[in-house]
């Protein structure tokens, strides 16, 4: 054979010779109808995975520059879907423009947060900024709830009346990939690459690499290192509002507590892929993305979050700094 | 008026003054050692004049202006730039982008232009490229420029720092231990370098350094430190005759 053949050419062919058809088609059949659902969940898995990966830049950006966890980003999201929710889907608003709005909201929200909660904590032991990070977590959650209740709205889908996106038909139609799995991704791919540029070819991305690296020497060499916080957070929070509006077109039940499991997944994903490492948040995210979805798919529904938290115990047994962590030297 | 006058300076620890009523004034131009047996209190010093500690009382006036207890960035703003005891380079910076991160105190454009990359934009990273390469060549190091910084053999990290300490355009250069860990013939070179850098620029450089031949053979003007205060202060001449700083560093009563 010259070519490689793809499963539904080999399908077509064997039905197509008559001493085939029969039992051997029928088993066939099966194969190829298991390789299209595998290939389909391995899809979606990269489209969650798309989501985890644009929530985790946000807490591994975070970490990088302010060295701190920031707990309530998950959060974030959630309040950025229901600024969505309301403008998109009970206004009607352009999606595009109600996406745009939620990323305003979650900019500010997240600089505010920062800038109450945080700074003032600059100098504090780290284990003071984490309780306080908690501590606003649960505050947007009770706020939410307080504003909106805790009853679940089901969430439109930003991408379901798009003329630009359709659901795309792969092998005859064996193969749906919908339209929101096709923007998830696409959107992760265009910001990573984005968020790659700014960082490496502008002088706000030069300010943040050398106050990740070392703050002082920054702050000496005329950096303002607030305000280069600031901006990563607020960068963070906008990302975190694409990947709101994202996650809830996929699963869409949106309540007060929608972004806190996401978060923690989010987190796991960065600190699997090398917490600080803007490709390692990408990385991680994607694989944790596609083992959760085809350990729901293969192994038990209910056991697939258990898998991914196991996931990481074992990453961090084998690779302590994450998939592409870089190894911390201390200097005495 | 002197380009730097420090006044009456001093900075406590709780119970430690670690550095009491320093007065020092450095004009332009001029090269100032610093000096002084271990934890005298030398880079204590350069952390107040740079903003990293606040002084407990004291002035330091940068060409006229007040500058005590602002932020390092401010102060960097202001004119005053560093280079540390250990080296603390953005490692995982190439050597350019080091260069650059101290020069955008200079170059400003509207964030909207940046986002947007309008021409104007593309002009001043051009300008930006053109004078970090410039700041490296002076140093020998514009070959370099797209390795990591820590790929750099250590001397050439020293000379890059100081090359990233220029780059903020400074009125006043402290060097912390610029010789530290180099053999004679670095050392005897690293002399020629700070003193181009002072013609070339026309700056203040003030030095701190262990290595006698290098600051005696360099330095127009010396304050020696002991315990946080000053015993001593003149050329290097007097210096080297003064028994009370003979006496702090072989000890002696």
């Amino acid at each position: 054979m010259d070519k490689i053949l793809s499963a539904s050419d080999v399908y077509d062919r064997m039905m197509s010779c008559p001493h085939y058809s029969g039992a051997v088609a029928i088993v066939l059949r099966f194969e190829v109808y298991y390789r299209m659902q595998f290939l389909s969940y391995l899809i979606n898995g990269i489209s969650l995975g798309s989501v985890y990966a644009l929530i985790a830049l946000g807490y591994t950006m975070v970490y990088g520059i302010a060295k701190m966890l920031n707990f309530a980003h998950g959060d974030v999201i959630m309040i950025g879907s229901y600024v969505v929710f309301f403008t998109f889907g009970s206004f009607g608003w352009n999606p595009a423009v109600a996406i745009i709005l939620s990323m305003i909201v979650c900019t500010v929200l997240g600089v505010l947060v920062e800038r109450v909660a945080y700074r003032p904590l600059r100098e504090a032991p780290s284990l003071a900024v984490l309780i306080t990070a908690i501590g606003v977590s649960y505050l947007l959650q009770q706020v939410a709830q307080l504003l909106w209740t805790s009853n679940p709205k089901s969430f439109p889908s930003v991408v379901a009346n798009s003329s630009i996106f359709k659901p795309l038909q792969l092998f005859n139609g064996q193969l749906t990939i919908s339209a929101e799995t096709i923007v998830t991704i696409l959107a992760c791919i265009v910001i990573m690459v984005a968020l790659l540029y700014f960082i490496n070819h502008t002088p706000a991305g030069h300010a943040m690499q050398a106050v990740s690296e070392d703050r002082g020497a920054a702050q000496l060499m005329g950096v303002n290192v607030n305000a280069t916080i600031s901006l990563t957070f607020a960068i963070g929070s906008a990302l975190a509002a694409v990947a709101g509006a994202l996650l809830c077109s996929s699963y869409p039940t949106l309540q007060p507590t929608t972004g806190a499991m996401p978060g923690i997944k989010a987190f796991v994903a960065a600190v699997f892929g090398g917490i600080g490492s803007i490709p390692g948040a990408f990385l991680g995210g994607v694989l944790l993305g596609v083992i959760e979805n085809l350990s729901k798919a293969y192994i038990s529904t209910q056991l697939s979050d258990a898998i991914v938290f196991l996931v990481l115990i074992v990453v961090l047994l084998v690779k302590p700094t994450g998939l592409l962590g870089k190894k911390v030297n201390v200097k005495v | 008026m002197a380009l730097l006058e420090v006044s009456n300076l001093g900075i406590a620890f709780g119970g430690l003054q670690a550095v009491a009523q320093l007065d020092l004034k450095i004009e332009k131009g001029h090269l100032y050692g610093l000096i002084g047996p271990n934890g005298a209190g030398k880079t204590t010093v350069f952390n107040m004049l740079t903003g990293v500690y606040t002084p407990t009382e004291g002035n330091i006036v940068l060409d006229g202006k007040d500058i005590t207890g602002k932020s390092p960035d401010l102060i960097s703003k202001a004119g005053v730039a560093r280079t540390f005891q250990n080296i603390r380079l953005f490692n995982d910076m190439s050597v350019l982008d080091n260069v650059k991160v101290a020069l955008h105190n200079q170059i400003r454009y509207s964030m909207w232009t940046g986002i947007l990359r309008l021409p104007a934009y593309r002009e001043k990273e051009h300008e930006m490229d053109r004078e970090a390469l410039r700041l490296l060549k002076i140093f020998d190091l514009d070959k370099e420029a797209s390795l990591k910084a820590s790929q750099l053999p250590y001397g050439k990290q020293r000379k890059l720092e100081i090359a990233r300490a220029l780059a903020t355009n400074p009125k006043l250069l402290l060097l912390d231990e610029p010789a530290a860990g180099m053999n004679p013939n670095e050392t005897a070179e690293l002399m020629n370098t700070v003193r181009s850098v002072r013609d070339q620029f026309g700056i203040a450089i003030l030095l701190i350094e262990h290595d006698m031949n290098f600051v005696m053979g360099i330095c127009e003007e010396i304050t020696v430190l002991d315990y946080g205060r000053v015993i001593a202060h003149g050329d290097g001449k007097s210096i080297r005759n003064n028994p009370k700083v003979i006496a702090a560093y072989l000890g002696g009563d």
